[in-house]
């Protein structure tokens, strides 16, 4: 990018380097000191905390994840690949994988079935659509601390949902006492959380798409199933990959919401990777460990991601 | 649209999205209203009632649930945290912009996508060895632990951008030539042109103070350092079977972010467009 600005010179390209007795010149960049001193005044600030708390992180947690560090020793000890191949064997950190691969399909799955519908039925316009966007909305501007003590709370055996049961006459399970049905509230509560959020970005690429197409599908007697099928669900396959990355990001990150609502619990049912982490960093105190869980999930996340981008071909989109 | 269809059955199909949203806003709404029900009970009544609509008034759990806990000293932590988190994403954020799509400098090109990546990096990763550099900074328990290291974000910087390149370069140029400084331009010129832009990130930004909790739970140990989201959890805790303090506490940590979205609904999701769209 920066080689064409320079080069703009006209018609210095267009002579072949053979033809001219001199070395080919190349454009050399030339910057301008009172710009790049300005740039330098404006970028150090933010370089400075970014550098400092996020890069050089980064780089540290690569080497903290080969240690045994303890989190308080000056001395960090080298323990090599052993923090990996622990976790290769852990059974906690395969169960941790489990629930956080079927946290995570759940969660894509709902998103993007929920974001769409909710999406679609606000597309066209509708009395009370501003207002249904809103409350959509709202779960999303919520601290997951607050939703996950409600969520909790409607889940209590005293709490709301068993009594709407009971009144019909059926007893209510313990929701959060049982692994399935534990994992399945907290699938529901992210995607309740995040449901405005995802109808705001389908409704944004629903309203980018082209008019004419449909029209001229209408035109040819297409039905609205059909329209749906063939037209609107593969021209949003851009957006569907960004709210489906999005979801898994979520998920493998998620911590707020389980730490609230069920702690991991009951009996690891709910104890997702990153919760992991935290237990085996902050409780536990091991540190190298705790960080080679968050490489690894790292790496999760960017392989399922580049898979993803293959398989659904989102990064054809501009053709 | 549908001219070719009888009116009986448009009138049917809106009938049918209403009541697919109405279902929805429910979904949504009934947490809220329970959270606001239960918050007016006596304890008992939080075990016997299932009623969705307040039936008693004890306006008074809201006292006892501030009084049982310390929350006016979390929320001053709370408030004071997202007001320096905020101020400070408007201030480092726009500075970096603003280099970002006005000047040239070595390195742009390299340094730009460096700080996309590391968009792309969990906290998790990032979160033990930052939490020791900030312990070794004796920064634990203290507003300098729970505000600096959040100073910046490359979220800000990538918005900002967008919006600074909207602006035409012949506004900058004319006041230069009059003799305007670089600085000069950016403040009298850029940022005056950018408080739509400005407004978005003060919104998100202080929506992620406010909630934040990963962080926050990291640095503070002591019910002064606390913020509100931190000192909520603790509450569950140590009045887990008082509902009605327990929700009473929630509804009065979740009013600001909600009177902050109804306030700028709009600059948040247009913000959202646009920053999805880009990726």
């Amino acid at each position: 990018m920066s080689t064409t600005h320079a080069g703009a010179r006209p018609g210095s390209d267009t002579v072949p380097d053979g033809a001219r007795g001199t070395a080919p010149r190349r454009p050399v960049r030339r910057y301008q000191r009172e710009q790049v001193l300005t740039a330098a005044l404006f970028l150090t600030p933010a370089l400075l905390v970014l550098g400092v708390f996020v890069l050089y992180p980064i780089v540290s947690a690569a080497h903290i994840s080969l240690t045994s560090w303890n989190g308080f020793d000056p001395v960090k000890p080298f323990v090599g690949l052993d923090n990996y191949a622990r976790l290769a064997h852990d059974r906690q950190a395969w169960n941790s994988l489990l629930v956080t691969v079927l946290y995570g399909a759940g969660v894509c799955l709902l998103s993007v079935v929920s974001g769409l519908a909710v999406a679609l039925l606000l597309d066209r316009p509708l009395r009370g659509r501003g207002f249904y966007r809103g409350v959509y909305f709202l779960p999303a501007v919520t601290s997951s601390v607050a939703a996950a003590i409600v969520w909790r709370y409607m889940l209590d055996p005293a709490g709301l949902v068993n009594a709407v049961l009971g009144r019909l006459g059926l007893g209510g399970p313990d929701w959060l006492q049982d692994r399935w049905l534990a994992l399945g509230a907290l699938t529901l509560l992210t995607v309740w959380k995040n449901l405005g959020f995802n109808a705001v970005l389908y409704l944004t690429a629903l309203q980018a798409l082209p008019h004419g197409v449909f029209e001229a599908a209408q035109l040819d007697g297409a039905s609205y199933r059909q329209r749906l099928r063939r037209i609107t669900v593969p021209l949003l396959a851009p957006m569907t990959f960004f709210v489906v990355v999005q979801a898994l990001i979520t998920s493998f990150q998620a911590f707020d919401l389980v730490y609230v609502l069920t702690e991991g619990g009951p009996r690891g049912g709910t104890e997702v990777l990153g919760m992991l982490m935290y237990r085996e960093a902050f409780r536990l105190g091991d540190f190298g460990y705790g960080t080679a869980i968050a490489f690894v999930t790292l790496c999760l996340v960017l392989g399922v991601t580049l898979v993803q981008w293959r398989v659904t071909g989102a990064g054809r989109v501009d053709r | 649209m549908r001219a070719g269809r009888p009116t009986g059955r448009r009138a049917l199909v809106v009938l049918g999205r209403h009541a697919i949203l109405l279902a929805g806003t429910a979904f949504v709404v009934v947490p809220f209203l329970w959270m606001f029900t239960t918050s007016l009970q006596t304890r008992a009544e939080t075990y016997t009632s299932t009623s969705i609509l307040p039936t008693s008034w004890h306006w008074e759990n809201y006292l006892h649930a501030w009084q049982a806990a310390p929350f006016s000293q979390y929320y001053v932590n709370s408030l004071v945290m997202a007001a320096g988190i905020v101020a400070g994403h408007l201030v480092l954020d726009a500075l970096a912009a603003y280099a970002f799509a006005r000047l040239d400098f070595p390195f742009k090109g390299p340094l730009f996508i460096v700080l996309l990546a590391a968009l792309m990096v969990p906290t998790f990763v990032t979160i033990i060895p930052a939490y020791a550099i900030v312990a070794d900074l004796g920064w634990i328990d203290s507003y300098a632990g729970l505000i600096v290291p959040r100073l910046a974000d490359v979220f800000g910087i990538i918005l900002l951008r967008q919006y600074f390149a909207t602006i035409p370069a012949e506004l900058e140029d004319a006041a230069r030539i009059d003799g305007c400084s670089r600085i000069g331009t950016f403040f009298r010129i850029v940022v005056p042109l950018s408080t739509p832009a400005f407004a978005t990130l003060a919104i998100f930004s202080f929506l992620f103070a406010w909630n934040d909790f990963l962080w926050p739970l990291l640095v503070t140990n002591t019910d002064e350092a606390r913020t509100i989201q931190i000192g909520l959890s603790a509450f569950v805790g140590r009045y887990g079977t008082s509902w009605n303090y327990l929700m009473a506490g929630t509804l009065t940590a979740t009013i600001p972010s909600i009177v902050v979205f109804l306030f700028f609904q709009r600059a948040l999701v247009r913000g959202i467009a646009s920053t999805g769209l880009k990726d």
